[in-house]
């Protein structure tokens, strides 16, 4: 059983087009050395000059053109399933961010891995909140890009147990080829299992969830390294350099300047890092606190 | 030949000194300021890639941070597209062979030629400028592609300024050729007298004329949304991502052809030179580029067949893309039916021509893959994508441009290289072209993405392969490029015609005077490949 409805189709068309590739590469080659060898010099030393035939002409152009036609047809039959997902395909919604894949299951649940039951069909409504993506799932042979302010979608059914890895193919930034997720394939009652268990974030901090729905540690580690942005390890009471229009300013770090900074990502950058990047996140005055309230931890 | 032994003067002693260079209107001279100016960018745009593979080498960081390795991509695709590949084979060899051939003294508007030349120069400073000013090169790809270009703060304006002065550079240069092709072929020869260098020079300039302005007005509509944020393809300001794609393809798709077809041009004249016969099927060949150009223009959409394109706009798009395969599938049977019965001299020039076919060959195979819809949604955006346009542009005119360096070396510089030295360099570039580039297209089916910085550990084998081809690749080049200096300096002094070519280039002196031909050119008789030496075929 191939891993998802796709394969069959996208596989047949890519390896057609292949046998046909290597059969003319190989072909066209070895009557060029043939030519070579046969009509060089030594063996021939007076060229003919031919102008050309007709004939061989419109055997050349009509041969290539029903190839490519037969090539374009088995494109076509493998892509066509691909545009419409059936009306019982169980939905959820599939968020990119910058480096960040999120899914969102109807039952508001929402997890970093995707988890389908077996051989349903499923479709993922895309969602990007800042630049182009694009969910790719090799094994699937599907891909399809996750534009801001459209709403595209995909379909598929996996159809084999398993995990499979998720990727992001169009180019977003810093991290692109860190942007990993994986789709888990897993018989249907422990799916209905997995889907009903409520995450326990009763222990977890308030920010700390927070954030990790908003990706904000992809590029803010807790541990002092530096990734896109500085790190939250110890950044209340630092003191910075940061660009407000162009001009260098000293600060000391501290939970206004932190406040001003998540509700108003562009009006500053802290030197040395690049400008532009950070979301602007639609967050209450309480959730801000909330976070500002966890960072102020980090240490 | 007692002709030979006359004195004369040739252009480059036709006048001394750094400003009769610098001023120049001699179509010869801007050739050669280009050629400097382009093999230089191509140096640069290789030790870049050079430092690429070095950092794939293994997973994870090897030699430099992810943010610098996106800027290095960035610079490499605009430093090869925009400063090498584009300009390469027309603003060189067209520049110093187009009024050769033509039989005639120079381009039609040498001022402008000059004005072209010192564009490019101009779009190099903007695009190098991004190293020293602002926020550091753009790390968004050549692409471009919003709105990541318009968020991001590293000096996308600069680098896309770059690019559109470099495309008023283009325009001029192949308003140029039109003009000189229309109006000053030699006395007699027609256009299907004209060699069919020419004809590929003629449809590239179409496109060049047609095509460039799309990308100029884009790229300053990026411009205009990072200054003024006037929302065109941003969403969050209101504007459309997926228009830019289709605007950016318009463009940049026939931009392909801008870059194949002149090097098709040349191998059409390498093969017949070194079969000795005449070539197969000069109107096929010479058609189907027209045939390239037109169909080229309406198959942009190739490129976005994941981007939430329709299911017709899907069908019409992959069906035009396997049109344009067609001209091209012509001019290799009727080049493949020219050795046929030829009095074949394999040298140096024909070794690159048929190296270009067999290169050719697999980027042009692999191209049906992306143009095949269902293929193409598993293998776009992957490192098959890389591997295919670098086997065409690379592998392709990459190939054909050293060709015609080869083909047109004597002629350029009055000097011929040694030979076995540059038939090894051809070798080893050839087999390390192949090492570098061949594991990607298996790495793009594996499901490889393109444009990563890390990559997952089931890759690793075949991207060290990779690595690998890129040292080999580079020593061979570095080794051809030492040849040609030496030779060019203190190489043996070639005779005017070493090939015996019948084309009008042959008939002056290596290196041409000023004025290019002493006496009328002869056109020859009965086509412009019309060996008299060889049989005449009977039906």
């Amino acid at each position: 059983m191939n891993a998802s409805n796709f394969v069959e189709g996208v596989d047949f068309s890519l390896y057609l087009i292949l046998s046909i590739a290597v059969f003319f590469l190989v072909g066209i080659t070895a009557v060029m050395i043939y030519f070579l060898i046969r009509y060089r010099k030594k063996r021939n030393p007076v060229a003919t000059n031919i102008e050309g035939s007709y004939t061989l002409e419109i055997i050349w152009t009509v041969i290539p053109t029903i190839l490519v036609l037969i090539m374009f047809w088995y494109g076509w039959t493998g892509y066509k399933p691909m545009l419409t997902a059936p009306n019982d395909a169980m939905e959820i919604e599939a968020v990119g961010q910058m480096w960040k894949w999120t899914f969102n299951y109807p039952n508001g649940k929402s997890s970093d891995t995707l988890v389908i039951p077996i051989d349903k069909a499923v479709k993922l409504n895309l969602v990007s909140k800042d630049v182009l993506h694009s969910l790719y799932i090799p094994a699937f042979r599907i891909k399809q890009d996750v534009v801001p302010g459209k709403d595209f979608s995909m379909w598929f059914i996996g159809q084999k147990l398993g995990r499979y890895d998720i990727l992001c193919a169009e180019y977003c930034g810093q991290l692109h080829s860190y942007m990993l997720s994986s789709v888990h394939v897993i018989e249907e009652n422990k799916y209905d299992e997995w889907l009903n268990k409520k995450e326990d974030t009763s222990n977890e901090h308030p920010g700390l969830t927070l954030m990790k729905k908003n990706a904000c540690l992809s590029c803010h580690t807790q541990d002092g390294t530096r990734l896109v942005g500085p790190s939250f390890k110890d950044i209340i009471g630092k003191t910075e350099t940061i660009i407000v229009d162009g001009k260098e300013q000293t600060i000391i770090v501290d939970r206004d300047y932190i406040f001003n900074k998540i509700s108003n990502p562009t009006s500053s950058t802290v030197k040395g890092y690049q400008s532009g990047l950070m979301p602007q996140l639609n967050l209450s005055e309480q959730e801000v606190n909330d976070m500002i309230d966890y960072i102020s931890t980090i240490k | 030949m007692t002709v030979d032994a006359l004195p004369y003067t040739d252009f480059y002693k036709a006048k001394k000194g750094i400003w009769s260079w610098l001023f120049t209107l001699d179509h010869k001279r801007i050739a050669l300021l280009y050629l400097y100016a382009i093999i230089s960018f191509f140096l640069v745009g290789a030790t870049l890639g050079i430092l690429m593979r070095l950092e794939l080498f293994q997973p994870g960081k090897d030699i430099i941070e992810p943010q610098t390795y996106n800027q290095i991509f960035t610079l490499h695709g605009v430093i090869m597209i925009f400063l090498f590949i584009i300009p390469s084979i027309p603003a060189i060899f067209g520049n110093f062979l187009l009024p050769l051939i033509l039989g005639t003294d120079d381009v039609a508007f040498p001022k402008l030629n000059l004005l072209s030349f010192y564009l490019y120069v101009l779009g190099a400073l903007f695009a190098l400028s991004t190293l020293i000013f602002g926020d550091g090169p753009a790390d968004t790809g050549w692409t471009f592609y919003a709105p990541y270009s318009v968020k991001t703060g590293t000096n996308v304006t600069m680098s896309v300024l770059a690019a559109f002065i470099l495309g008023f550079s283009s325009i001029l240069t192949g308003l140029n050729f039109i003009v000189t092709i229309h109006r000053l072929r030699t006395p007699g020869m027609g256009f299907n007298q004209m060699p069919l260098f020419s004809w590929a020079l003629y449809a590239t300039s179409w496109i060049q004329v047609l095509a460039t302005p799309v990308i100029g007005i884009t790229l300053l509509m990026i411009v205009a949304e990072r200054v003024f944020g006037i929302g065109l393809f941003d969403p969050s300001i209101g504007g459309d991502p997926i228009l830019y794609q289709h605007l950016f393809w318009i463009y940049s798709h026939p931009a392909v052809y801008i870059m194949a077809l002149p090097a098709m041009g040349v191998v059409s004249e390498i093969i017949p030179t070194f079969a000795q016969r005449t070539i197969f099927g000069y109107k096929a060949i010479a058609y189907s580029s027209m045939a390239i150009a037109f169909i080229g223009y309406f198959v942009w959409g190739h490129h976005m067949f994941t981007s939430g394109m329709s299911g017709p706009a899907a069908i019409i798009f992959s069906i035009l893309t396997f049109l344009v395969a067609i001209p091209t599938s012509i001019k290799v049977f009727n080049w493949l039916a020219t050795l046929y019965k030829g009095s074949i001299v394999i040298d140096t020039p024909l070794l690159y021509a048929l190296a270009f076919i067999f290169n050719f060959l697999i980027g042009g195979l692999t191209g049906l893959l992306l143009g095949a819809l269902a293929a193409d949604v598993h293998v776009h955006d992957t490192y098959f994508v890389v591997g295919h346009f670098h086997y065409v542009m690379f592998g392709g005119t990459g190939f054909a441009f050293f060709g015609a360096l080869h083909y047109w070396f004597p002629k350029i510089w009055g000097r011929m290289y040694n030979k076995k030295v540059a038939n090894t360099a051809f070798a080893i570039f050839l087999i390390g072209f192949n090492i570098l580039y061949f594991p990607m297209l298996i790495l793009g089916i594996m499901g490889m993405p393109r444009r990563y910085y890390d990559y997952l550990p089931e890759f690793t084998s075949l991207n060290q392969i990779s690595t690998v081809g890129s040292w080999i690749t580079v020593t061979g080049i570095i080794l051809m490029l030492i040849n040609l200096i030496v030779a060019a300096r203190k190489g043996e002094k070639a005779p005017d015609n070493p090939w015996n070519g019948i084309t009008l280039e042959w008939q002056t002196k290596s290196p041409p005077p000023l004025e290019n031909f002493d006496k009328m050119p002869q056109i020859p008789e009965g086509g412009p490949y019309n060996f008299p030496n060889a049989y005449k075929h009977k039906h």
